[in-house]
């Protein structure tokens, strides 16, 4: 058996300062680490869950989002009528000729202004989006300039409250309603109003994307590659779900800064750890001599003290976790580079990004604590007991 | 006691430590220290031998030889019939839980650690179960008298009660030989006295073999047999 963990732990309480601020330092670096992870696991499940599994979108063939998309507006009436279209209330083909523009809204809490996705459609877009659902107020009417926001909008923007105007394109337009997602969405960042309005106000007679659903698994796979695969439509079709999944990699700058940044914090923490270990080891190499004596071998000195480190740095994640729970599920937004607009998602802290914050530590502790406890395993007997 | 007599017992006691020509040398920057000279002596089963000596007259160099600590410049030993220097450092420490009860003049316990779980560390390393363990700790510091000192951590003991502890550790695992290097140097002469008749009580009791380093003595009355080191050669008796 090896030497006990009460021995590292009540070693621990007894350099009790030394304990503390190295596992502040750990836990500091976690806590970074947790919030970015947070940030992309928030921003992967907003796209993610975005993009029912029967719609099909179609694009302008060669564009990759929307807003670069233009579609004749002859076009919508062709694809509505292909076969495999489903049907909705009043037998009407479920297919919305959709369009993008993005205005410029302040954020409520000062910290400027940013670019805002509005999205034109017809009410059949509604039907076509069965996770989001009318929070309060009420949809707008066809014909009538009238938006409805989301909630998170509705939360970080200025002018975004039912009954106020939100000034673009030719005139006002009132706010009658807010919508919400069911598990986040990328809807989430938008505001919906009609199509026909919009395209009058920015004169612009086209589509960005038409949205339609389909019968069926097999109808949506089919009206993918018959969108796709028809030349005079000059179109791509695509699964919705798989237009928002692509989008996830928005967070690409927030993984590459957070990562470099998660890394020259975790040599810091290393290194903090590193030299409190070897102020350790050396305070007590009189007892590690006399626990080779009792017969302890160098491989169990080894362990012995890389546990501690290991203390050490989970005790910081834990720390950190606790820290950070607060955030879970906190709204926050980032300028998707897909789009030129805010995304606004929730932060998660996913069990997955815990066992990730606890293994990031445990790496940093095992790093930091393996050069003080090899010399701790390898110093002299003979030594030790001489001084 | 007569040395006749005890050289008549030696003739049929086992040999437990047999040490063959020992030298040690160790090499500082620019010159060397002889700290052990062609040293032969071999240990009985049962002896109580005190070693004495100037300081640094290689007792315990000698000591640390016994215990596989330190390997010689030349020489061989035998403890109970085995190679010690033919170990490596992993049989060496398994060997010396075994075989070996090292007794310091600082004690040297485990500060974090109470008086029993001292006791206790040598017994992580045998196949022994919790309730075996306990009750071993609890029989090796009853022995000692201090039974009820069980959950008392080290600073919480006079000098003498902490040797005692120290002795108790060096016992649990009921080796053959103590090493003792000055185990009374640190205390006072009513705890010396308290330590030495443990010794005297394993010595005579238990059969230990026990070899002791000390500059009092008092202490070296109580061994049968005292042997002097001088600049790391052994005296003739
Ligand atoms: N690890 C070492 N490195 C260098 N020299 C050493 C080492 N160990 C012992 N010596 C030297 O060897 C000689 C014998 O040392 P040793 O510790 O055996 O003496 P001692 O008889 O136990 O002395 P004391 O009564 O002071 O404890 C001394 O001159 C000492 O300085
Ligand atoms: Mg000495």
């Amino acid at each position: 058996m090896a030497i006990p963990i009460t021995y590292n732990v009540r070693n621990l309480r007894m350099r009790l300062g030394a304990t503390v601020m190295t596992a502040l330092g750990i836990a500091l670096t976690v806590a970074i680490a947790i919030f970015i992870m947070a940030l992309l696991a928030g921003l992967r499940q907003a796209f993610s869950s975005t993009g029912d599994p029967l719609n099909v979108m179609a694009l302008r063939k060669g564009s990759d989002t929307e807003l670069t998309s233009v579609i004749d507006r002859p076009t919508l009436p062709v694809i509505k009528f292909l076969s495999g279209v489903a049907k909705g209330r009043n037998n009407q083909p479920l297919a919305s000729g959709e369009m993008i523009v993005l205005i410029v809204l302040p954020r409520k809490d000062g910290t400027g202004e940013v670019n805002v996705t509005v999205r034109g459609m017809s009410p059949i877009g509604f039907e076509l989006r069965p996770d989001i659902s009318l929070a309060e107020g009420r949809w707008f009417q066809p014909g009538q300039r009238e938006v409805v926001v989301s909630r998170s909008v509705n939360e970080r923007f200025a002018h975004a409250r039912i009954g106020d105007k939100l000034h673009f394109g030719k005139g006002d337009w009132n706010v009658v309603g807010i919508f919400q997602s069911r598990r986040g969405s990328a809807f989430d960042s938008e505001i919906w109003g009609d199509v026909n309005l919009m395209a009058t106000d920015f004169d612009r007679p086209i589509y960005n994307s038409i949205l339609i659903r389909a019968v069926d698994k097999q109808a949506a796979d089919a009206l993918v590659k018959r969108m796709s695969d028809d030349q005079r439509l000059k179109l791509d079709g695509l699964h919705e779900a798989d237009y928002y999944g692509k989008q996830t990699r928005s967070g690409a700058p927030i993984k590459f800064i957070g990562t470099v940044i998660a890394i020259i914090m975790a040599i810091g923490s290393c290194f903090a750890a590193m030299n409190t270990m070897y102020a350790s080891v050396a305070f007590r190499s009189r007892e590690i001599a006399t626990l080779r004596i009792l017969g302890f071998s160098r491989p169990s000195i080894l362990t012995c003290f890389v546990l501690e480190s290991l203390l050490i740095s989970l005790l910081g994640a834990i720390s950190a976790v606790m820290m950070m729970m607060p955030f879970n599920g906190l709204t926050t937004g980032t300028s998707n580079q897909a789009t030129f607009s805010e995304v606004i998602f929730q932060m998660k802290i996913t069990p997955d990004v815990i066992v990730s914050a606890l293994m990031f530590a445990v790496v940093m502790g095992i790093i930091g604590g393996l050069a003080p406890a090899w010399h701790a395993s390898r110093q002299s007997i003979l030594s030790a007991l001489r001084d | 006691m007569a040395t006749s007599e005890l050289m008549q017992e030696t003739a049929v006691r086992t040999k437990v430590v047999e040490a063959i020509h020992i030298s040690k040398i160790f090499s500082r920057d620019t010159f060397e220290v002889r700290a052990l000279d062609d040293v032969s002596i071999d240990f009985y089963e049962g002896d109580f031998v005190a070693l004495m000596g100037p300081s640094g007259s290689g007792k315990t160099s000698l000591l640390n030889m016994i215990a596989a600590i330190d390997r010689p410049t030349h020489g061989q030993m035998r403890v109970l019939g085995e190679n010690i220097f033919a170990f490596n450092d992993q049989e060496a420490a398994q060997w010396r839980n075994r075989v070996i009860g090292y007794i310091f003049q600082t004690f040297n316990l485990i500060p974090v650690l109470t008086a029993a779980e001292n006791v206790e560390l040598p017994l992580l390393l045998t196949r022994l179960n919790k309730q075996q363990r306990r009750e071993h700790v609890e029989t090796a510091l009853k022995l000692v008298g201090l039974g009820d000192r069980m959950t008392h951590l080290p600073k919480q003991l006079s000098g003498g009660q902490e040797q005692r502890v120290a002795i108790a550790r060096a016992i649990v695992t009921d080796p053959k030989i103590l090493l003792a290097d000055e185990p009374t140097g640190d205390l006072d002469s009513h705890s010396a006295t308290e330590v030495l008749e443990i010794l005297k009580m394993l010595n005579e009791d238990f059969g230990k073999t026990i070899v002791m380093v000390t500059h009092d003595p008092h202490a070296a009355s109580y061994a049968h047999v005292t042997r002097h080191l001088e600049k790391g050669m052994l005296l003739r008796l």
